[in-house]
């Protein structure tokens, strides 16, 4: 017996999966970069949320078009993958078609595998003409220029030649299957609704070179398959498995609801109470960092917002539905998130290369990537967050980034400053007495 | 006219009374003289139906919403603890009020800072006056009258309340039409996140121009708000596009104290 293919996929199938592996231990060593945020309560509507928005992809559809070409290619990913089992375990032991056994259910299995795989075919073609044909215009904006657009290209084209394999793959069996007298260890097995109609490009071919090619296709899709996985690391495509953590883990308060900063509760209780000394030495702990209000970078944000960032795939729909970007202001809530995880990246690549300590670069997410700009265009109306397909809130990096602006720099627009020392010294916005609060029951 | 009852919470503890409902005016309805106007027309309202409410007057304070979306959270956190100090002194329990940006940060950011009470917009309030007959409204003159209603960010998207402001006004016998853009899709009038107290950022457009001509595409006679900050945006909107003469901006309780003719 010849064991040489088996020892092969087995090492292909090692690398393939190790290399995998290594980048999510990196990936996570990353997102736990962040700061502590608390979301481990509520654990049954979590579930919910991940089985409705990820499993379900009940925002996706939303947008009817997309929405509905995005089930068929995710549906059809989920479910053909289920051949990737028999494809493994042929692999490894060197059977064929091992499944075959179910009978009618294999014949199936295999239809609709087949079918879907056409229809994701589709689909895809169907993709790559709204971003380079019909230029949808959230796939042409300058948020995309440069790698984000060829990524997502990358992407379509990976899947065409994905599933072509398969259906070639299967139309070369499905040819053999039918030779007079039967080929080899070409059983009949399988239904082939698509492929049977791609068999007849094999008809005058030597058998051999018809298995050849078969075995050829078959490889070819294998380690297709791995590289693509592998590909994920370094792509917005992440979100195939991230989009359900970050479901699972997303804020489940009130849209309207922005987070308190306890480190400000604690300094404010101290000033409101008139039984603390001000003289009194601050508690000692030697090692204790004053902390920072507000983010000027990764660090700073909270690990649910670096997930986020990971998760995004730059459908963009946050920025077409943001009221600032529509009238040509800088703000892109896409471009937010994409800005964070390539600067999340950088920061990665700086612990690796320093023996797992971060050396300051003199650069920060803030300034180097988004700008202030960019900040003070948001109006806080939580579209972004609304449309985001996967619950990725922009909005709260946005304003964690003013914080710091703010509290940190006192870098705030004049005009907001003129409004936030009314509301010290009057308790209005506006230049108005406190005293002159209920004038309005008078007048007439 | 006849004159307005708007009793304080200090006149209440004074007669040893507790309120039916706190109701909190907030920094617009009190300073800003269009906002004025709908704080008025609530009250009428709530005069007409007897509801026993009375205000802070001059112990109310910003509640801190702008200085926390500008970024400056100790500003936010010092007027919150202030005003929840005045409030828990009161023992207010029910507040309602005509401001979305209040009622949200009301309802949603001062519970954690030990401020819990239920918290009301002035559209979901005179909503349960109606079911509980404690109201009742006709047309008048909205009878057949085309009205458009802008969603408020931060009681729409915000806190998931699309229906009371609908529900009042096809009280009013009104046709009710919407803008191509609307409820949990509804764009911003461009003033949340203290975008009012400031210039826009440089761009091509300005959102509340954007979102007027959302609502004058429904070729509406009326455009409703339920918020004093779109008001003040749509108002500029129209007046820009100079269709002030046929489009009026009115907040739902405005709509329905004049169909009451109060």
């Amino acid at each position: 017996m010849n064991y040489l293919d088996n020892i092969l996929f087995a090492i292909l199938l090692v690398v393939g999966i190790g290399y995998f592996a290594q980048n999510v231990k990196k990936l996570i060593r990353n997102i736990k970069l962040g700061r502590e945020v608390n979301r481990s309560d509520r654990s049954s509507e979590r579930w919910a949320n991940m089985a409705l928005i990820a499993l379900g992809q009940s925002k996706m559809v939303k947008r009817p078009v997309a929405g509905f070409l995005h089930i068929i290619v995710y549906a059809g990913f989920v479910i053909i993958n289920l051949e990737v089992l028999e494809i493994i375990i042929d692999g490894l032991f060197g059977t064929h078609r091992v499944f075959s056994g179910l009978g009618v259910f294999y014949d199936f299995l295999i239809g609709s595998f087949e079918i879907l795989a056409l229809l994701v075919l589709i689909s895809v073609i169907i993709f790559l003409i709204r971003r380079n044909i019909i230029k949808l215009k959230r796939f042409i904006s300058s948020d995309l220029n440069g790698w984000p657009r060829s990524d997502a290209n990358y992407i379509l084209y990976f899947e065409i030649v994905l599933m072509s394999l398969f259906l070639l793959m299967n139309a070369a069996d499905y040819h053999l299957q039918n030779v007079p007298g039967g080929f080899g260890h070409y059983a009949q097995a399988g239904a082939f609704p698509v492929s049977q109609y791609l068999a007849p490009i094999f008809d005058g071919m030597d058998n051999a070179l018809v298995a050849l090619l078969e075995r050829g296709f078959w490889w070819v899709h294998i380690v297709g398959i791995l590289v693509f996985l592998n590909y994920l690391y370094f792509s917005k495509h992440l979100h195939i498995l991230l989009a359900f953590p970050n479901t699972y883990y997303a804020d489940l308060n009130q849209k309207g609801q922005f987070d308190n900063l306890e480190s400000v509760t604690k300094e404010v209780k101290l000033m409101m109470d008139p039984n603390a000394d001000p003289f009194a030495a601050a508690p000692a702990d030697e090692n204790a960092v004053p902390g920072k209000f507000g983010a000027s970078d990764v660090q700073d944000l909270n690990w649910v917002q670096l997930l986020n960032a990971y998760t995004c795939t730059e459908c963009g729909r946050c920025t077409s539905a943001c009221p600032a970007n529509q009238t040509g202001k800088k703000l892109s809530p896409r471009k937010i998130m994409m800005d964070t995880r390539d600067r999340l990246t950088e920061v990665g690549k700086n612990i690796d290369a320093n023996k797992g300590v971060f050396i300051p670069d003199n650069k920060t997410l803030l300034n180097d990537y988004i700008s202030p700009e960019e900040l003070w265009a948001c109006t806080s109306c939580n579209a972004c967050v609304e449309e985001c397909p996967v619950n990725i809130s922009p909005l709260s990096i946005i304003m964690d980034m003013r914080r710091y602006l703010v509290m940190e720099q006192s870098a705030a627009p004049m005009s907001l400053n003129a409004m936030m020392t009314n509301i010290e010294n009057n308790g209005a916005p506006w230049q108005y007495s406190q005293q002159d609060r209920l004038n309005w029951k008078n007048e007439n | 006219m006849e004159q307005l009852t708007v009793p304080t919470m200090a006149e209440m503890l004074a007669q040893g009374k507790q309120p039916e409902v706190l109701f909190w005016v907030g920094c617009a309805g009190s300073f800003d003289d269009r906002a004025k106007k709908i704080t008025k027309a609530f009250v009428r309202i709530l005069n007409r139906a007897n509801v026993e409410f009375a205000v802070l007057g001059t112990e109310e304070s910003c509640t801190g919403d702008p200085a926390k979306r500008a970024g400056n959270e100790f500003l936010f956190q010092m007027q919150a603890m202030m005003n929840i100090e005045v409030l828990n002194a009161y023992e207010a329990k029910k507040i309602v009020t005509a401001c979305p940006h209040c009622f949200n940060t009301l309802k949603n950011e001062y519970p954690e800072l030990g401020g819990k009470y239920e918290v009301i917009h002035h559209t979901e309030f005179l909503k349960s006056l109606l079911d509980g007959g404690r109201l009742t409204i006709e047309g008048g003159q909205f009878k057949g009258k085309k009205i458009t209603f802008h969603d408020p960010c931060y009681l729409g998207r915000a806190n998931n309340i699309y229906e009371a402001p609908r529900d009042l006004i096809q009280k009013l016998d009104a046709e009710l039409v919407e803008m191509k853009r609307s409820r949990a899709n509804g764009l911003c009038c461009g003033a949340g996140g203290a975008q009012m107290f400031k210039d826009a950022e440089p761009g091509n457009k300005e959102i509340n121009i954007e979102r007027t001509e959302d609502a004058l595409e429904t070729q509406p006679q009326i455009i409703a708000a339920g918020c004093p900050f779109c008001n003040t945006m749509l108002t500029d909107g129209v007046k820009n596009k100079e269709r002030e003469a046929d489009v009026k901006v009115l907040d739902v309780a405005e709509l329905i104290a004049n169909a009451q003719d109060l």
